[in-house]
């Protein structure tokens, strides 16, 4: 490799060489007790709503750099809903998820029309949504229950959405995990060749071949790496399985669909779109209802954790999923981001959050250090690219 | 001999990689009209941003010598307080402020802390009056239209006590008549003793106002045109030293012309504007194209053209519509879709290409493949192999200048970027094309490689109709002339019969009889 595109190469992974040297700097201080087990659990099952509600914020973001404010809220009020459905009234678990399923739904249906065709800006439409839904939640909850939160939930619910696959006792070696690893580097392997392989074959650009055996061994290595410590944690946290599926899922909508496409068009020119034939108004509307839809997701996940719908629950989601994707490289104008840098920018504020609980920082100054990541992200970006013209 | 004002010598200045102006050399006198040509990318705007201080001094070598003295500006600023004020081609005006608050800007009379607003309009109106405004400077800039606009930019640069104004393609976004109205303040200006540098792509524009031109290409001063005598000079000799050869002809030979059945026809098609709803922006206009027929359509600027052919494509501009199309000799119940238009292989290649044309934040090849997306796609999922291959073969027929079809169309050229912006539309596969000022703001090499698609796709079978405010545009690419004014068709002229004299007449007399 020349040593030009070893610095082009630096600069496109900015963010993982940042989490790297992050995370070598908590082993430091925290003498390695970052690294344990436990604590490889901990930052999965304590982000997984910041993964899965970010997706649907980047795509919000791609249409123009528009937010939703409301998904914390709604997290709330769907977690007492739900509460109410399964505690309350008793009702069946699978039917709880349904209903819970279709309000969200319905929800997302409307927020999509507000915004979409009546054209109301989408941070007011939600911003109306933030207050509402906090007060519709804590009131639904206060007026069912005598100590404002409702538990406990059905296992069957707790076992969808929390606890793990296949557990096993603290420090003994799961092999189901294991071999989920290795199964998922191979592939991580397989497929980067084979990308290589079909595009040589039509002759077509490629890598060179040790950009392409670093790529896929690093892979391979960061996904055998989580695996193998989770393995002595108990086994694949259920939740984990959630959000690959949700990553993977949107990963391929967002790089391989028409639809996806149609996002980035729409953030990079709402104009050159609609002329060019795209349906603007229904990507917006389609924007808004996928937040929704996956917001209902995460409300699952995070009353599965919490064991309990709270009127707090869902505080500053929104925020931390508008900073994962903004530190993950999705432009706040719109038209540009990916699901892998999102899921960089997360897991380096998940990191820095468990590094900072595990040194015992004060929670306050923890939110301090957060926003100045959060502005140092976004002032690297802007001032590397400016370098550029 | 006249005094020289302005003197740049030897000016030279690299950016990484490229050396954008090389031993440039300008010479203005005082009192004289200088203009400045060449090709998109020859290195106009990066002198003027030298001269400006835009490029501060050290940046670039060479002497930037004015009124006998050598100067080093570091700003804008500095080169204000000397009297060197640049009006920039894009309009830099705020809408919604009155027009004395845009022409201080930066520029407040009164103390620091405490705007003296009875004189800034006082000598807003002052200058607003020297430019030929009858309007009040108290109005907001968003209620006049772009000719006042240029106008009051101009007032803008008078009101910083402008003794060289230099005008930066002033007339790229004015009709005919607003364009001609500026030439003559301009010359107007000289008779005061204004020295002045423009900058412009429109020869005509030079041959009228400029005294001398100096000629730029690749960076280099080529020559330098007196411009004195009784005729003035002629396009031709611009062209030739903008391009570096004789260009014997402006447009390319039609091949091959097939006019074949009516392909396309529009009848008492009536648009009402999308905010007041009582205008007519297209009043009962008919037309028709031809299979393998190229139909221009001139009209100064706010006549309906784009009006005319984005009601056409999908309804995609007005409210209120009436009349019939027909294709290929069926009626067409056209929704309000643009999907539905492409569809109907129709395709409006806009003439705005950077603000509605291309999303200039993608690559080549996701711009080439946007209006056709389905067809390199299989159940939605793009086959990215077959999307790469379009924009190549894209690239290769359109001879669009890239490194790779990777790139950001936002890194070319204006040419080019027209190009990109034509292959989207030719992949979207359609059997009429209605180009919107298709050569607006590139340069002469890339319009003759322009009309030679055009031409290409007319002897395909394909119908096209092309809006154009230049008339010898119109005159040398159309097989038919449709002439519209006011939101109405005036006139229809086969291309053999056309003259420049008989459709600015029928022009006229539209105008006069409304």
């Amino acid at each position: 490799m020349k040593k030009q595109n070893i610095l082009a190469a630096l600069k496109k992974n900015t963010m993982l060489i940042v989490l790297v040297l992050v995370y070598i700097f908590f082993m430091i201080t925290t003498q390695g007790s970052i690294f344990k087990p436990m604590n490889f659990n901990a930052l999965i099952t304590q982000n997984a709503y910041v993964y899965i509600l970010a997706v649907g914020m980047l795509m919000c973001m791609l249409t123009g750099g528009n937010i939703d404010l409301s998904c914390g809220s709604v997290v709330c009020v769907l977690g007492a809903l739900g509460g109410l459905f399964m505690v309350t009234w008793g009702w069946n678990t699978g039917i709880s998820i349904l209903a819970m399923l279709l309000i969200g739904i319905a929800y997302g249906c409307g927020l999509g029309f507000l915004i979409a065709y009546v054209h109301i800006p989408p941070w007011i439409a939600t911003l109306a949504g933030y207050l509402a839904f906090r007060g519709l939640g804590t009131s639904i909850l206060s007026s069912n229950s005598s100590t404002g939160s409702i538990a406990p939930f059905p296992e069957t619910f707790l076992n969808l959405f929390s606890g793990k696959l296949f557990k096993t006792k603290m420090n003994v070696l799961n092999v189901p995990c294991l071999a989920a690893g290795i199964i998922a580097a191979v592939l991580i392997v397989a497929a980067v060749f084979w990308n290589r392989i079909s595009r040589t074959r039509k002759g077509y650009e490629v890598e060179s071949l040790a950009a392409s055996i670093l790529k896929a061994l690093l892979g391979a290595a960061a996904v055998m790496l989580v695996m193998w410590k989770l393995a002595y944690a108990g086994g694949i946290p259920t939740v984990l399985v959630w959000v690959v599926g949700v990553v993977l899922i949107y990963s391929f909508i967002t790089s391989k669909t028409t639809v996806g496409r149609h996002f980035y068009v729409v953030g990079g020119n709402m104009e050159a779109a609609r002329l060019s034939g795209v349906n603007t108004k229904r990507i917006m509307f389609l924007a808004y209802l996928n937040m929704a839809f996956l917001t209902v997701i995460s409300t699952w996940t995070v009353m599965a954790r919490f064991q309990a719908a709270n009127s707090t629950a869902g505080t500053n989601y929104e925020m931390d999923a508008i900073s994962a994707c903004v530190v993950g490289g999705v432009s706040a104008s719109g038209g540009a981001g990916t699901v892998l840098g999102m899921v960089i920018g997360a897991t380096l504020i998940g990191v820095i959050n468990l590094g900072m609980s595990l040194m015992n920082i004060d929670a306050n100054y923890q939110k301090v250090v957060k926003g100045v990541v959060l502005l140092g992200a976004v002032a690297f970006d802007i001032l590397s690219n400016k370098r550029k013209r | 001999m006249a005094e020289i004002l302005l003197g740049m010598r030897n000016i030279t200045k690299t950016f990484p990689g490229v050396k954008a102006l090389d031993n440039v050399n300008l010479e203005v006198e005082r009192g004289e009209i200088h203009a400045l040509v060449g090709e998109n990318g020859a290195g106009k705007s990066t002198l003027m941003n030298v001269l400006s201080g835009i490029y501060p001094y050290g940046t670039y070598e060479g002497d930037i010598v004015y009124e006998g003295e050598v100067c080093r500006f570091t700003n804008i600023k500095d080169s204000e307080k000397k009297g060197i004020v640049i009006i920039h081609q894009e309009l830099a005006l705020i809408p919604e402020m009155t027009i004395g608050e845009n022409m201080y800007l930066g520029n407040e009379r009164g103390k620091k802390f405490a705007i003296d607003w009875n004189t800034t309009y006082a000598e807003a109106d002052k200058y607003l009056k020297m430019v030929g405004l009858t309007e009040s400077s108290k109005v907001q800039v968003k209620t006049i239209g772009t000719g006042k606009q240029q106008l009051v930019e101009i007032a803008k640069a008078l009101a910083k006590q402008a003794r060289l104004l230099i005008l930066d393609e002033p007339t790229s976004s004015l009709n005919e008549e607003d364009s001609r109205a500026l030439l003559d303040l301009m010359l107007e200006f000289k008779k005061q003793g204004m020295t002045m540098i423009i900058i412009t792509h429109k020869l005509n524009e030079v041959a009228y106002v400029a005294d001398k031109i100096t000629v730029i290409r690749d960076g280099t001063t080529i020559e330098t045109l007196e411009n004195h005598g009784p005729e003035p000079i002629s396009e031709e000799r611009i062209i030739k030293g903008m391009v570096g050869r004789e260009m014997t002809n402006r447009f390319p030979k039609r091949e091959n012309v097939k006019i074949g059945d009516v392909m396309m026809e529009v009848e008492h098609w009536t648009v009402h504007h999308p905010l007041y709803p009582e205008r007519k922006v297209v009043d009962d206009v008919s037309i028709n194209v031809r299979k393998g027929e190229v139909v221009g359509i001139y009209g100064l600027m706010g006549a309906g053209r784009t009006e005319l052919a984005m009601s056409i494509f999908g309804q995609s501009y007005g409210v209120n519509f009436s009349g019939k199309l027909k294709i290929d000799g069926k009626e067409v119940k056209m929704k309000k879709s643009e999907a539905d238009a492409i569809k109907h292989k129709i395709a409006y290649v806009t003439e705005d290409r950077k603000g509605n044309g291309l999303v200039l934040s993608q690559s080549i090849k996701v711009n080439t493949s946007l209006a056709n997306l389905g067809s390199v796609s299989n159940h939605m999922v793009i086959d990215k192999d077959r999307e790469y291959g379009v924009a190549e073969e894209y690239r290769e027929k359109l001879k669009i200048k890239t490194p790779s079809v990777e790139q950001l169309v936002g890194n070319l050229s204006g040419g080019n970027q027209q190009k990109v912006l034509l292959a989207k539309w030719m992949f979207a596969e359609p059997d009429i094309l209605i180009l919107d000022e298709p050569t607006r703001g590139i340069d002469v090499g890339a319009k003759y490689e322009i009309y030679c698609i055009i031409n290409d796709l007319a002897a395909a079978g394909k119908s096209v109709i092309m809006i154009s405010s230049e008339l010898p545009e119109v005159l040398g690419m159309s097989d038919r002339i449709c002439i519209m004014n006011a939101s109405k068709m005036i006139g229809e002229m086969k291309a053999e019969d056309a003259t420049q004299e008989k459709i600015m007449a029928a022009i006229l007399q539209a105008g006069r009889g409304a």
